[in-house]
C-alpha cells in the first residue's frame, strides 16, 4: 500500500552568517528512507522533533516533492496524481483543521460528500456509523469553532474516512487531548483498521499511542529510519531492565538478592529491578522465596518510552 | 506645605513611548512595504492634481507646485497621524474583551500612557515612514519648501499637535466601544469622516468657498491639512498661530472630553460589571 | 467545469447562508461600506468644484469610468478580496491541508471566503454609474449596450486575475503580500481616472502590464465615442473579454506554477 525507495528530501536553509550576508547550507530532513507498509497495517511513526516525520508525511501525501527516491502510495505517484491520490487517502493533521470553522460540523460533513463525490446514501451510513462510535451526536450542530479540541478531533477522523479512502496519514492525532479523548480516538482507529481494513499510518510523540495501537513501529531519527520491527521485538532487544514486583507477607528490610536490586519500598510490597543477560523473572522469584514468605506477584516490562527515549539518545 | 510624595511619573512616560517606538521598529518589512504603498498613492495622486492644474492657475490658493507638495506630504504625514491602522481599534477591543479592568485598576492614567506611546509610534513613523516618500516625490516633481527656519520650528510644533489632537480623536471613538455593541460600524463611519475631512484625500482648500473655511476648522484638519498649510505658508486666518492655536484648542478639548467620556465608561464598567 | 463551478457555488453557499442570519447587521455593514468607498467620488466632486474638466474629460464622463471601475472592483473584492489573508495559510499550514483534497487548491482558497458586505462599493458604483448615464446624452448603439455590460463582467475578471497573479509573490516571500495591496488598491484608484493623465511609464504598466487600462478606460471611449489618448486603439474597448479571458490564464498559470515551487522549495 506504501512503498518508498531511497525518499530523500533536501532542504536548502538560508542563514544570517555575519550582519548582512546570508550563508546557503543543504539540510537532508529525510535521508534515504525505504518504507514497506502493506495494505491493513496499523503502524506507528516516532522520532524526536526535526527527525524528519512530518517532512516524510508530506512527501507520501503529495504536498512535498521528494529531493530523490521514489514513492508510491496506493500505487500511485504522490507527485504525479496528485489529485487522484487525494481521493484514496485521508489525512489528519493534529493541529490544523480541515473543517470548516464558522460552519455547523453537519455541514463541513456535508461540503465534504460533494468534494470527494460520495454517494448521498452512502454518505449517510457511513456518518451514522461513525457518528455513533464516536458520539457525534450531541454536537453535529454546533460551529467547529466552538468545539472543544476533543470533539473537533473526533470530528477530523470521521471528516477523514467519510470517503473511505484505503489509506489513512494522521499527524499527532491526539495531541492536546485528554485521557477521555485520546481513549476514543485510539479506539476508532483500531476499530476501522480491524473491521474496514484502512490502512493507518500515524506519527505520534505520546507512545501511550503507540502501546495501545500499534504491532509495528517506525522509528526515525536524523532523516534515517532507525528501527523498523514489531513493537514487542523492541522491547525485548532493548528493553533491557525489567522489574519484579513483590508483596511480602511483612514489611522489611530490602531483599537481598544477586541479579537484582531494590528501587522502592511501599510497605510490604518491594521492587525488583533486573537485567534480561543476568538472570531471569523465574529465577529471581525462586531466590526472593528462599529470603522470605511471598505473598503475590507481579513482572513489569520496561516502558516503552523510556526505551525510545535511550534509542534517541545512544542510537541502536 | 505638606511633601508631595507622588512626584510625575515622566520616567515611566518616556519608557512607555520608547516602548510605543521599539513597537513599530520591530516590524520594518511593514514599514517598508507602507511606504512603498505611500509613494505609489503620492504618485497616483499627483498626477490627478496635475491634470487639475492644466486648466487653472491656482485652485484654493495653492499653484501646481504647492497642490504637489501638499501631495507629498500628505502621504509622508499620514502613517504619523496615524490615519488608519490598528491605533483606531486597540482599546475599543480591550473594552470588548472586559481587558480594560485589570488596565483600569492599575495607579495608570490611561490616557497620558496612550498619548506617550502613540507619541514614541509617532516619532517612528516619521523618521521611517514620512521621509522617504517626501524625498521620492521631490525628486520626481518640483515641490515646494520653506526658506524660514522659523516656519520649519513651527512646522515641527504643528505636526506634534496634530498627533496629539489625531490620538484625541482616536481615543473618542475608541471609547464607544463602552456603549455600543458592534462598534465597528462606527469605526468605519469615523474613519471615514476623518479620511475626507482631514485633507486625506483632497486638500480641504479645495471645498467650495465657505466651506473650506468650516472644514477647517474642524478638528480633523488639525491632524493633517494644518501642519500642512504651516509648511506651504498657505493657513486658515493668514496667520501661523490663529493655525497652531486652533490646533491647541482642539487637542485641549478633545482629550479633555475623552478624559471626561474614559471617566464615564469607567463608572458604567463599575456599575454594570462590564 | 461546471462539476469546479457546482462545488464552488456550495463552498460559498454556506458562507452566505451565514450571512444572512444576521440581516440587520450586515445591512449596516453594507450601507457602512457604501458611505466609507462613496468618499472616492465626493473627493472628485471636490476637484471639479474648481475645474470643468480633467485633462478635456468632464464630470460625467469621469463618472462612467469611476462607475465601471468601481462596480468591477467590488465584484472582484467580494470574489477575492481575501487572498490578502492567505499568507497566513501558508504560514499556519492550511495550505496543506488544501493540497491534499481532490479539489485545485486556488479554487479551494478563492471560495474560502465570501463576504456580501463588500457588495456595498458596487452600490456606490452603481449609483455614480446611474448618474453618469442620466448625464450624458449618448447615442446609445447595441454595440455600446455591449461593451458597457461586458466591461463590468470584463472588469471584475482583470482585477480578480490581477490579484491572483500578484497574491502568488506569498509563495516565494510571505510577508510581500503588503506590496501587492499597494497594486491592487492603486490599481482600483487610477481606473477611476483617464489613463492620460499619469505619466508614462504608468500608463505602459497599466496597458501592458496589469492591463487595468481596459477595466474601464477603453470601454468609455467607446461608449463616449472618443479618440484614444494611449498607444493602442479605442476599438480595444470592444475586445476587453478576450483581455480578461488572456489575463485569467495567465493568473491561473501563475498560480500553478507557483503552487509547484511550493511543493519543491518545502512545504
Amino acid at each position: 500500500m506504501i512503498e518508498a525507495h531511497d525518499l530523500t528530501r533536501r532542504f536548502v536553509v538560508r542563514e544570517r552568517a555575519g550582519l548582512v550576508r546570508r550563508r546557503k547550507r543543504v539540510v537532508e530532513a529525510v535521508a534515504g528512507v525505504d518504507l514497506q507498509i502493506a495494505a491493513g497495517e496499523l503502524v506507528g511513526y516516532v522520532g524526536p522533533n526535526g527527525a524528519g516525520k512530518s517532512t516524510t508525511i508530506k512527501m507520501l501525501t503529495g504536498i512535498l516533492v521528494p529531493t530523490s527516491g521514489t514513492v508510491r502510495v496506493a500505487g500511485l505517484d504522490p507527485v504525479r496524481r496528485r489529485i487522484e491520490l487525494t481521493r484514496r487517502i485521508g489525512v489528519v493533521f493534529g493541529q490544523r483543521s480541515q473543517l470548516w470553522w464558522d460552519l455547523p460540523l453537519a455541514d463541513s460533513f456535508d461540503l465534504l460528500r460533494h468534494v470527494y463525490r460520495v454517494p448521498r446514501d452512502q454518505h449517510r451510513a457511513q456518518l451514522e456509523q461513525f457518528g455513533e462510535l464516536l458520539e457525534l451526536g450531541p454536537f453535529l450542530a454546533t460551529p467547529v469553532r466552538q468545539l472543544s479540541l476533543g470533539q473537533r478531533m473526533r470530528g477530523e477522523l470521521v471528516a477523514a474516512l467519510l470517503h473511505e479512502p484505503e489509506v489513512i496519514f494522521l499527524d499527532e492525532p491526539t495531541i492536546g487531548l485528554d485521557v477521555v479523548a485520546k481513549a476514543a480516538v485510539r479506539e476508532f482507529l483500531l476499530e476501522v483498521n480491524r473491521e474496514r481494513g484502512v490502512t493507518v499510518l500515524l506519527t505520534t510523540h505520546d507512545l501511550a499511542d503507540i502501546e495501545r495501537l500499534c504491532r509495528r513501529l517506525l522509528i526515525i531519527d536524523r532523516g534515517r529510519v532507525i528501527w523498523d520491527g514489531g513493537l514487542d521485538e523492541l522491547v525485548e532487544r532493548y528493553g533491557e531492565e525489567r522489574t519484579l514486583v513483590v508483596d511480602l507477607a511483612e514489611s522489611r528490610a530490602p531483599l537481598e538478592v544477586s541479579g537484582a536490586r531494590v528501587v522502592r519500598i511501599d510497605g510490604p510490597r518491594q521492587w525488583l529491578r533486573f537485567s534480561r543477560g543476568e538472570t531471569t523473572a523465574a529465577a529471581l522469584v525462586g531466590a526472593v522465596a528462599a529470603e522470605a514468605q511471598l505473598v503475590d506477584l507481579s513482572v513489569e516490562e520496561p516502558e516503552v518510552e523510556e526505551i525510545v527515549r535511550r534509542i534517541y539518545k545512544e542510537g541502536v | 506645605m505638606p511633601l508631595d510624595r507622588h512626584r510625575p511619573p515622566v520616567r515611566l512616560h518616556w519608557e512607555l513611548a520608547r516602548r510605543g517606538f521599539r513597537r513599530y521598529a520591530a516590524y520594518p518589512g511593514a514599514t517598508i512595504a507602507g511606504l512603498f504603498t505611500n509613494t505609489f498613492f503620492g504618485l497616483l495622486i499627483a498626477y490627478v492634481l496635475l491634470a487639475v492644474y492644466e486648466t487653472r492657475v491656482e485652485v484654493g490658493g495653492y499653484d501646481v507646485v504647492e497642490a504637489v507638495t501638499y501631495v507629498w506630504l500628505g502621504q509622508g504625514l499620514l502613517s504619523v497621524v496615524a490615519s488608519f491602522g490598528p491605533t483606531w481599534s486597540e482599546l475599543a477591543l480591550r473594552i470588548r474583551s472586559g481587558d480594560i479592568a485589570t488596565d483600569l485598576q492599575r495607579p495608570l492614567d490611561l490616557q497620558a500612557a496612550g498619548l506617550a506611546q502613540d507619541a514614541g509610534r509617532a516619532f517612528y513613523q516619521l523618521l521611517f515612514r514620512a521621509l522617504p516618500p517626501f524625498v521620492v516625490g521631490g525628486l520626481v516633481f518640483e515641490i515646494t519648501l520653506p526658506d524660514d527656519p522659523m516656519r520649519w520650528l513651527a512646522f515641527a510644533l504643528s505636526v506634534v499637535l496634530a498627533v496629539a489632537v489625531s490620538f484625541a480623536i482616536r481615543f473618542l471613538v475608541n471609547l464607544w466601544a463602552f456603549w455600543l455593541l458592534d462598534y465597528r460600524g462606527s469605526l468605519a463611519l469615523a474613519m471615514a469622516t476623518t479620511s475626507l475631512l482631514s485633507g486625506m484625500v483632497v486638500p480641504l482648500v479645495y471645498f467650495p468657498g465657505g466651506l473650506a473655511d468650516v472644514v477647517r476648522a474642524l478638528p480633523f484638519a488639525s491632524m493633517l491639512q494644518a501642519p500642512i498649510d504651516v509648511f506651504l505658508g498657505e493657513e486658515l486666518g493668514g496667520s501661523t498661530l490663529v493655525v497652531l492655536a486652533l490646533q491647541l484648542l482642539w487637542a485641549v478639548l478633545l482629550l479633555g472630553l475623552g478624559r471626561a467620556l474614559l471617566a464615564a465608561g469607567t463608572r458604567k464598567l463599575v456599575v454594570q460589571g462590564g | 467545469m461546471g462539476d469546479l463551478a457546482g462545488i464552488y457555488a456550495r463552498l460559498i453557499g454556506a458562507r452566505v447562508r451565514s450571512q444572512l442570519e444576521y440581516r440587520a447587521s450586515l445591512a449596516l455593514q453594507f450601507v457602512g461600506m457604501a458611505v466609507l468607498t462613496g468618499i472616492d467620488f465626493v473627493a472628485i466632486l471636490v476637484l471639479f468644484e474648481n475645474v470643468d474638466a480633467l485633462d478635456g474629460w468632464r464630470l460625467e464622463e469621469i463618472a462612467l469610468l469611476y462607475g465601471i471601475a468601481t462596480i468591477s472592483f467590488a465584484l472582484s473584492d467580494l470574489a477575492v478580496g481575501h487572498l490578502d489573508l492567505f499568507p497566513q495559510m501558508i504560514r499556519d499550514g492550511t495550505f496543506d491541508q488544501i493540497l491534499v483534497r481532490p479539489l485545485p487548491s486556488l479554487l479551494q482558497v478563492v471560495a474560502s471566503d465570501f463576504s456580501l458586505r463588500r457588495l456595498g462599493k458596487a452600490l456606490q458604483g452603481l449609483a455614480v454609474l446611474v448618474f453618469a448615464l442620466t448625464q450624458l446624452e449618448l447615442d446609445w448603439t447595441a454595440g455600446k449596450v455591449f461593451v458597457l455590460v461586458a466591461a463590468v463582467i470584463a472588469g471584475t475578471v482583470i482585477y480578480a486575475a490581477v490579484w491572483v497573479a500578484l497574491a502568488t509573490v506569498a509563495f516565494w516571500i510571505v510577508d510581500a503580500i503588503e506590496f501587492v495591496n499597494a497594486f491592487t488598491y492603486g490599481g482600483s484608484y487610477l481606473s477611476q481616472y483617464p489613463i492620460t493623465i499619469f505619466g508614462r511609464w504608468l500608463r505602459g504598466l497599466v496597458l501592458f502590464v496589469l492591463p487595468l487600462a481596459f477595466v474601464a478606460y477603453f470601454p468609455a471611449l467607446v461608449i463616449l465615442d472618443r479618440e484614444s489618448g494611449l498607444a493602442l486603439p479605442a476599438e480595444l474597448g470592444y475586445l476587453t473579454s478576450l483581455v480578461a479571458a488572456g489575463t485569467a490564464l495567465v493568473a491561473v498559470s501563475a498560480w500553478n506554477g507557483a503552487v509547484r515551487h511550493y511543493r519543491s522549495a518545502g512545504g
